[in-house]
């Protein structure tokens, strides 16, 4: 057990609390680092997978987790960046800059729901990003001389600064600055007023706004720049695929992305890392689990969907605050060993609290 | 004439399942303020038992269509039980991803079931393949069974809900939970029996369903076209929602045939996209502010 | 030029009529109370000068410009805090955390800026630190600096409401029941506190109160409402012993 004593503003301010957790994370940077020395090239893969899905995951954690708005159309925004990057390759444009502008187009489509679903809350927003999500899937079917329908467009690799990025370790190193540029902006924006912003309107929006926070700027940003990360998690993920089509982005994908914060933990920045990492682990674990089990059950399509939704549910009744807030018990459990007592992040129940007058 | 009268017929076929399914939304948000994301998958699972009894074990129709009833009642209050009393009291969007969760071992479940698994299956009714001639339209009569049983079914839930005890609980449980508790009504149950008769009633839209879209594990995605219903009505209005439902049906079947392909997937969508911005309380929602 | 000014407010609910005609002053400086019984309209009033709902009629001016009619926001950034009856803090964030969000009108840096975290914004950072730390002395929060509001007994609940609202640096400060819920220790510290709010840091208090014993210890003036109307205006005093105000609270002597 350690304990810190503030001698200093900066203490709350810095990236890292003290040298002990500086020296674990700068750990963590060096075993991500030679990860590719280590690991297959097919696991290499499934990392750039996670990495990816943890740029959608930062991006939903914005909106959700801490501005707390809810999204069931985010596919729409992944479609729009993949588009975006498969369609500005096409034209020549070096990755740089078509990734820049997947980002850009993903944020403007953002910002266009954004502004109409700024009234609306709860349940009435998850409905409208939805009808929103259904709509942007027609219209990338139906617009074919743009996105080529249904059967879908194919992606080259990126060239980024001359270097081909042909295989999986390449694109790890780029998905991993990505992410690590990314996970620092928001850093930086959620110790800033403007994160403290998000987190008001997510706390209450009655007092935020009594506070003298724009509601409507704010909840703007929060969805713009989410559809905007997304965007960029469009773009590689349309590289990693290298074939990109309509179905690939419908609702059950918003689905998917949107659980994807509530297992690994709302609120948190390491939610969305743990989150990406479970969604594209669990496949792969039910694939291993398929030799084990009886054929009868193994050899069923099912068993995916039976898995996903009963790990999802009791995720939600057990451990509201996902895979981080378990992560953070077995952390504490230990720290105080052996004194960690059962009853110490036992939650308040509170009774029926309405939410239809949020 | 004929046409118009066709696409009129089917359009008000189809919003009476989406009226149903939306119907079952509305039971649930106004006792308990969740939006249940499984409804659909509800009224698949309706299909399926109503396909097990009637097809596979062989009872007469009707007979079949009652116990698979009463099998999705007890499903549903078994499902309010086991997963969703526990987070009762979390937020809202907490409970709505549980019965996400619910929708996805439903779907996974189904297709692992003996005798039932990816296939597509088939209810055969009683008026399977038969044809009424009015006004120059040949309506079939599946289809007029779903406007008519749809009719009855409201009429009995109205009547339910106007006379019974249990329907007057659950009335007073929507209203003001706490004060229904203080008046001796044992919410919790309530709250149980309220699933139930969703559940029931989204078996009910799936049993209608059958003989248009055949019974498959995929075939709850058309209970989401209830959302843009329930929204249209008024969230969490009754009547709203059998409005909306029919709505939704009829701007679906016209938007078929005289818009260009396309249209007649997303016009519920866009719909709703219409409401929510320009009347978000929908045509028979009330206006709620919060009290500080 | 009048401090604030609430010019014939009236306010209906459907066919409710859950305030009417009420006009009353606020001068720079002095504790004025709305006392009144429940339902007389007097939270009504708050929440039609943080504009969150707009009057049926009347006008709320305040130094002299209109604020009804404003984008709700632009309320606190013209120097008008509030509390709120039932608490309203930001749950799932810290006591600093929540003060801080006081100081957001405060804010002068960029968005650019703030993700990459420039000098500039660590500096303002540490400004609106030092700013907070003295609402945290004023209020004796040391001790729940880094605490989750979540956890915290009401009573603490309640002061960092207070220091909330503080931080925002009010001209005028809109107090809510601030001794709801509250011990008779708990609300002694309030008194104590809204007399220095008023001697020390010369904001200007609307309150809102049922607990007479703290209405006439800081009031300068009462205004007593019933049913949404004015009953009386003067000081704690003269409105205690105003018979339309006895009868309201009392009924009718037979």
């Amino acid at each position: 057990m350690r304990f810190l004593f503030k001698t200093d503003y900066d203490q709350d301010i810095r990236l890292f609390k003290d040298g002990v957790q500086m020296f674990w994370y700068a750990l963590l940077g060096i075993v991500l680092l030679a990860l590719p020395a280590v690991l297959p090239e097919y696991l290499m893969g499934q990392m750039v997978f996670i990495l990816i899905y943890a740029i959608i995951g930062l991006g939903l954690m914005l909106l959700i987790g801490f501005t707390g708005q809810i999204s069931l159309g985010h596919a729409a925004f992944l479609a729009v960046g993949a588009y975006t990057e498969a369609i500005m390759q096409a034209k020549g444009m070096p990755f740089v800059v078509s990734i820049v502008l997947s980002a850009v187009f993903a944020g403007a489509a953002g910002l266009i729901v954004g502004l109409p679903a700024l009234r609306l809350k709860g349940i009435y927003l998850a409905i409208a990003t939805m009808a929103f999500g259904f709509i942007a899937e027609e219209v990338i079917t139906r617009w074919e001389h743009v996105t080529g329908g249904n059967s879908g467009k194919q992606l080259k690799q990126i060239d980024f600064f001359g270097i081909i990025i042909d295989n999986d370790t390449k694109f790890y190193y780029l998905a991993l600055g990505l992410v690590v540029i990314i996970l620092l902006g928001m850093i930086n924006l959620m110790r800033s007023p403007t994160g403290r912003a998000f987190v008001a309107i997510r706390d209450s929006e009655i007092s935020a706004q009594s506070m003298g926070i724009h509601l409507a700027k704010y909840k703007t940003i929060a969805f713009t720049f989410s559809a905007a990360l997304t965007g960029v998690a469009g773009a590689l993920y349309g590289h990693k695929l290298q074939f990109i089509s309509p179905e690939q982005f419908n609702l059950l994908v918003s689905i998917e992305m949107t659980t994807l914060v509530f297992i690994g933990g709302l609120g948190s920045f390491h939610g969305a890392i743990f989150g990406a990492a479970f969604i594209i682990a669990l496949p792969q674990l039910i694939v291993f689990a398929k030799d084990v089990l009886p054929p009868a059950i193994g050899q069923q399509t099912g068993l995916q969907p039976t898995v996903f939704g009963l790990i999802l549910i009791g995720f939600l009744i057990f451990e509201p605050l996902g895979i981080y807030g378990r992560w953070v018990k077995i952390r504490t459990y230990f720290s105080l060993f052996p004194f960690y007592r059962r009853g110490m992040f036992k939650r308040q129940k509170s009774y029926m609290k309405s939410d239809r007058l949020k | 004439m004929a046409q118009f009268l066709q696409l009129t017929f089917s359009g008000i076929a189809i919003g009476c399942v989406y009226a149903l399914v939306a119907l079952g939304f509305v039971l649930i948000y106004k006792a308990t303020e969740t939006v249940n994301f499984a409804q659909g998958d509800l009224m698949m699972l309706g299909g399926f038992f109503a396909y097990t009894a009637t097809t596979l074990i062989g009872l007469p129709y009707w007979v079949g269509i009652i116990l698979a009833l009463i099998a999705m009642a007890l499903f549903g209050m078994l499902t309010e039980r086991i997963v969703l009393r526990p987070v009762l009291g979390q937020a809202q969007f907490t409970v709505v991803m549980v019965t996400i969760g619910v929708g996805y071992v439903a779907r996974g479940v189904v297709t692992m079931m003996p005798g039932w698994g990816t296939d597509t299956f088939k209810i055969v009714t009683p008026f399977a393949e038969q044809v009424v001639h009015i006004g120059g339209a040949a309506l079939a009569l599946d289809q007029l069974m779903i406007i008519v049983d749809t009719a009855v079914l409201c009429l009995i839930l109205f009547l339910f809900f106007r006379y019974s005890r249990i329907g007057i609980a659950m009335q007073a449980t929507s209203q003001n939970q706490l004060a229904a508790y203080y008046m001796g009504i044992p919410v919790r149950r309530i709250n149980t029996l309220i699933w139930g008769l969703s559940a029931a009633v989204a078996a009910f839209a799936g049993i209608l369903l059958a003989p248009i879209t055949f019974v498959h594990a995929n075939m709850g995605f058309i209970g989401l076209k209830a959302f843009p219903a329930a929204v249209v009505g008024g969230f969490g209005s009754i009547p709203g929602a059998i409005v909306g439902g029919l709505i939704i049906g009829l701007v679906e079947s016209f938007a078929g045939f005289y818009l260009p392909e396309g249209f007649k997937d997303i016009a519920a969508y866009i719909v709703v996209l219409l409401v929510l911005m320009f009347k978000p309380s929908g045509l028979f929602g009330e206006k709620l502010r919060k009290k500080v | 030029m009048s401090f604030f000014k609430a010019e014939n407010l009236s306010i209906q609910f459907g066919g409710v009529k859950a305030v009417t005609n009420v006009s009353f002053e606020v001068q720079q400086g002095e504790v004025f109370t709305i006392i009144g019984p429940n339902g007389a309209g007097k939270t009504t009033i708050f929440n039609l000068i943080s504009l969150i709902y707009p009057p049926t009629s009347g006008r709320i001016t305040f130094e002299g410009r209109e604020i009804t009619g404003m984008t709700p926001h632009r309320v606190a950034n013209l120097g008008i805090a509030r509390t709120f009856q039932n608490i309203e803090l930001f749950e799932h964030a810290s006591v600093l955390q929540n003060l801080l969000i006081g100081r957001h009108n405060h804010t002068a840096t960029r968005l650019w800026q703030e993700l990459l975290f420039m000098p500039s914004v660590r500096r303002a950072e540490i400004e609106h630190r030092e700013a907070v730390e003295k609402v945290i002395d004023f209020l004796d929060l040391q001790h729940h600096r880094d605490s989750m509001v979540a956890g915290l007994p009401y009573g603490v609940r309640k002061v960092v409401e207070l220091g909330r609202a503080l931080c925002i640096g009010p001209k005028l400060l809109l107090l809510d029941e601030p001794s709801s819920g509250l011990n008779p220790e708990e609300t002694d510290d309030m008194a104590f506190w809204i007399e220095d709010i008023k001697k020390d840091l010369g904001v200007t208090v609307l309150m809102v109160e049922h607990d007479m014993s703290l209405v006439s210890r800081v009031s300068d003036r009462v205004l007593a409402l019933a049913q949404g109307e004015m009953l009386s205006i003067g000081t704690s005093r003269e409105v205690q012993s105003d018979p339309k105000v006895i009868e309201a609270y009392l009924g009718k002597p037979e």
